[in-house]
């Protein structure tokens, strides 16, 4: 794979066969390229989705053929289909259970948005109730569209993620990444608007009058 | 967890007295690769063996019916689609087939016969999920493959027919979103050849299989008395030898015109209704053979006399009958003439008799949309199909019970 | 069981004398007979003798808003002969408050989760059913769904969840 860099790194010399490059980047590669899904399968959906294993389709060129039933073996959910009022307490049951790093794909538009079944029973999206990081529209999406999605998550996986899984880390995401402070010195931007870096400032502000 | 007193009156005086401790419990579901869809079950276990089993669903309830209340007959096509999701073109000719016995409607004969193709086709389908669903569940992969490879090739034929591969809402009152093309015709005849091929294959890989007939000769026995009484009907009602098929007994469609026999067996065990499938299949066959090379010419929607199905565009734009039945459809109070009254319509769907209940109130909505499915009554039926069996058992028999969830739980 | 199978003309006189006034009528070649409610038990056990031997379905209809509606809820139970292939169409209407009905699950196993289902969307209650718990909804639910008054959307159960984030799970 290209993400991992060979070859001399800062006139250091490397022996054969040793490569260098980012811890991170090596992590994201060997996550990305072994997702287990957990086909979390309640309806029409389920059907194309057992087509994108079956044949024809063939998932497993992709490298996330392995579904695996059990939530402790796997790390990215895919639930195709409606999620209904009984429904949803196992679903994030089963996302608890889940291990880190794990994502989900909300595979069409009944699990999206609740999609026609705009009634008593359907939970209008998963996403209200649990996080997701894929939506796949259609109604049923067809098989082409999952396995693009599982590209992209993977594409996704390569360029966000961290070995220490700081992408996951909701709050720390909302702060301004380190090598940008490093790189445009203290900030300078309007915080009039923003909360997040009002907070900042006044941390800062803390910090040098704790200082002096 | 705590089980509830269990179905069909089996806590019998026995029951209470003796105790129960050593027995565990055991919750399946209702997310299990084998249920393939949601349903629960709590199985009370003595080791491997099932003592009893309390089924569970509503995993899946949607609100059809309610849903059924606000759309119109022909909006309400697109939910039918996901009810039965493995062979959503036999729920498109269940409803709109009940939709015209309320109204009235007479169709043409080139639609009964192109429903009666496309809701064979989509009976091989079924059957081929279903019981590729029971091989893969008794550990027989190539099975499903094989079964899961032709069914691209069904939902092929349904893309190049209306456009969409899986959920085709392919029905309209009176007729149909679109008419056969020859291409159509031309990979219908291709499927027709090639399919007995797979079939064979498939028979070869499976039928005499000694694993296979282990695990599913004797297992799961129904008897005649129980499926009448509890109300079973397709493949599970015919492989206990109930000779009961509403394409024989009350033929609609173009069935009555059709030569083809009714599948039975008399074991009623898991290994019964996996054959009553594969023959069905071969059946089926015929019947699209037959159907397809008698297929009368001339238009498939009812004419615009009749004032349900849109008029074509040349229609509109030359006749004036056209322009304004046309206007007439489009406009939200005129619409169809929806008698005050109530009618049941059933076909023989895949899975058994699939009615619906339609009340009309005049307006183009029906008052109430009652789907009367299979599967919930197959479902009630699987405590007494499991007790005595072991653990291993209870995906050969939910397979071949083929429980579709959201016909279920709708 | 008869040794023959009795016509349905037959049948509907033998209803009418066993279970007093019952209205027929016919639709579209299906034959509709309404019974009085506290003889429904009566009427379907002896149409099962009669040979309905496979119940269908057990199924309900709200009549809140229906026009010229006499009565609230119509219980609808539909038979058929297995041996004939006769089907008949039994109303019962039932009224709130209270709405009760006899259960049929005696008569036949298929009536236990059709009731079922009918008492968790409408809330008709089956007296002398062996299990009358809800069906498809959640057992701690407390309205029925199917009835008219209560609303397509529902009223806000379907957002009633703990929300997991990332920082949770």
């Amino acid at each position: 794979m290209a993400v991992v860099h060979s070859g001399s790194s800062g006139g250091l010399e490397l022996p054969e066969n040793v490569m260098v490059g980012q811890l991170d980047a090596l992590a994201n590669w060997c996550r990305k390229n072994s997702l287990w899904p957990m086909p979390f399968a309640t309806a029409c959906c389920g059907i194309e989705l057992m087509a994108t294993g079956a044949a024809k389709h063939d998932l497993a060129r992709f490298g996330a053929e392995v579904f695996r039933f059990s939530p402790r073996q796997c790390d990215l959910m895919i639930v195709a289909g409606r999620v209904v009022m009984k429904m949803l307490p196992v679903l994030q049951r089963i996302w608890q259970q889940m291990h880190e790093p794990k994502w989900c794909i909300s595979m069409g538009a009944c699990a999206s948005t609740g999609g026609v079944f705009d009634t008593y029973a359907v939970v209008q999206g998963i996403d209200r109730f649990i996080p997701v990081d894929m939506y796949v529209p259609g109604c049923p999406p067809r098989p082409e569209q999952l396995i693009q999605a599982i590209i992209d998550l993977q594409d996704k996986i390569q360029r966000e993620g961290t070995i220490t899984g700081r992408e996951f880390d909701t709050a720390g995401r909302q702060l301004r990444k380190r090598a940008l402070v490093e790189m445009a010195g203290p900030l300078t931007s309007d915080a009039s608007r923003n909360p997040m870096l009002q907070r900042e400032l006044a941390a800062a502000a803390d910090a040098v009058a704790a200082k002096t | 967890m705590s089980i509830a007193t269990p179905e069909f009156g089996t806590a019998g005086p026995e029951a209470g007295a003796r105790s129960e401790d050593y027995l565990w419990t055991l919750n399946f579901g209702p997310q299990h690769p084998a249920t393939h869809t949601t349903l629960r079950l709590v199985l009370k276990l003595d080791g491997e063996r099932v003592v009893d089993a309390m089924p569970e669903m509503g995993y899946l309830h949607s609100g059809f019916e309610k849903i059924g209340e606000h759309l119109s007959f022909n909006q309400y096509v697109t939910v039918t689609d996901r009810m039965n999701y493995i062979s959503p073109m036999a729920n498109n000719v269940a409803w709109h087939g009940a939709v015209e016995t309320l109204l009235g409607i007479e169709l043409t004969p080139r639609c009964t016969y192109i429903r009666t193709i496309i809701a064979e086709l989509a009976r091989i389908s079924d059957h081929l999920l279903s019981n590729g669903a029971v091989g893969l569940d008794t550990g027989a992969f190539t099975f499903f493959l094989y079964g899961f490879y032709q069914r691209e090739v069904i939902y092929d034929i349904f893309e190049t027919l209306c456009g969409a591969r899986f959920t085709n809402s392919y029905t309209r009152v009176g007729g149909a979103s679109h008419d056969f093309t020859p291409l159509v015709i031309e990979k219908i005849r291709i499927f027709l050849k090639n399919f007995p091929k797979t079939l064979n294959d498939m028979e070869r890989l499976l039928t005499r299989n000694r694993i296979f007939v282990d695990r599913t000769k004797g297992v799961g026995v129904l008897t005649k008395e129980e499926a009448i009484n509890g109300g079973a009907t397709g493949p599970v009602a015919r492989a206990s030898g109930v000779t009961r098929d509403l394409r024989k007994d009350d033929p609609y469609l173009a069935y009555g015109d059709l030569d083809f026999q009714v599948c039975c067996a008399s074991a009623g065990d898991c290994y019964s209704r996996y054959l009553v499938r594969m023959q069905e299949m071969r059946e089926s066959l015929r019947i699209v053979a037959q159907a397809l090379e008698n297929l009368p010419a001339g238009p498939v929607d009812v004419g615009i006399g009749q004032r349900v199905a849109r008029p074509t565009k040349q229609q509109v734009y030359s006749t004036i009958e056209g322009t304004i039945s046309h206007f007439e459809l489009s406009m939200s109070n005129r619409g169809f003439e929806v008698p005050h009254e109530e009618s049941y319509a059933a076909t023989e769907a895949p899975n058994g008799e699939l009615g619906f209940y339609i009340v009309g109130d005049g307006s183009e909505n029906a008052y109430r949309a009652r789907c009367r499915p299979p599967s919930v009554l197959h479902f009630a039926l699987f405590p007494q199909l499991i007790r005595g069996h072991t653990l291993s058992d209870v995906v050969a028999v939910l397979g071949s019970l083929n429980i579709i969830a959201a016909e279920l739980d709708r | 069981m008869p040794s023959m199978p009795l016509a349905v003309d037959d049948i509907l006189a033998g209803l009418a004398a066993r279970c007093g006034a019952v209205e027929t009528s016919v639709f579209r070649g299906q034959t509709r007979v309404v019974v009085p409610e506290p003889r429904s038990f009566e009427a379907l056990a002896w149409l099962k003798e009669q040979g309905f031997d496979l119940l269908i379905d057990v199924t309900c209809v709200d009549y809140l808003e229906y026009p010229g509606a006499k009565h609230r809820y119509g219980l609808v139970y539909l038979l058929v002969s297995t041996a004939t292939n006769c089907r008949l169409t039994v109303r019962v209407f039932v009224d709130d408050p209270d709405p009760t009905v006899k259960s049929v699950v005696p008569l036949w196993a298929a009536a236990n989760w059709l009731e079922r289902e009918v008492w968790d969307l409408f809330g008709i209650r089956f007296s002398g059913h062996p299990d009358l718990r809800r069906l498809v909804m959640p057992q701690e639910f407390t309205a029925h769904p199917l009835r008219k008054d209560y609303p397509l959307q529902g009223r806000g159960e379907r957002h009633n969840f703990p929300i997991i984030t990332r920082d949770h799970s």
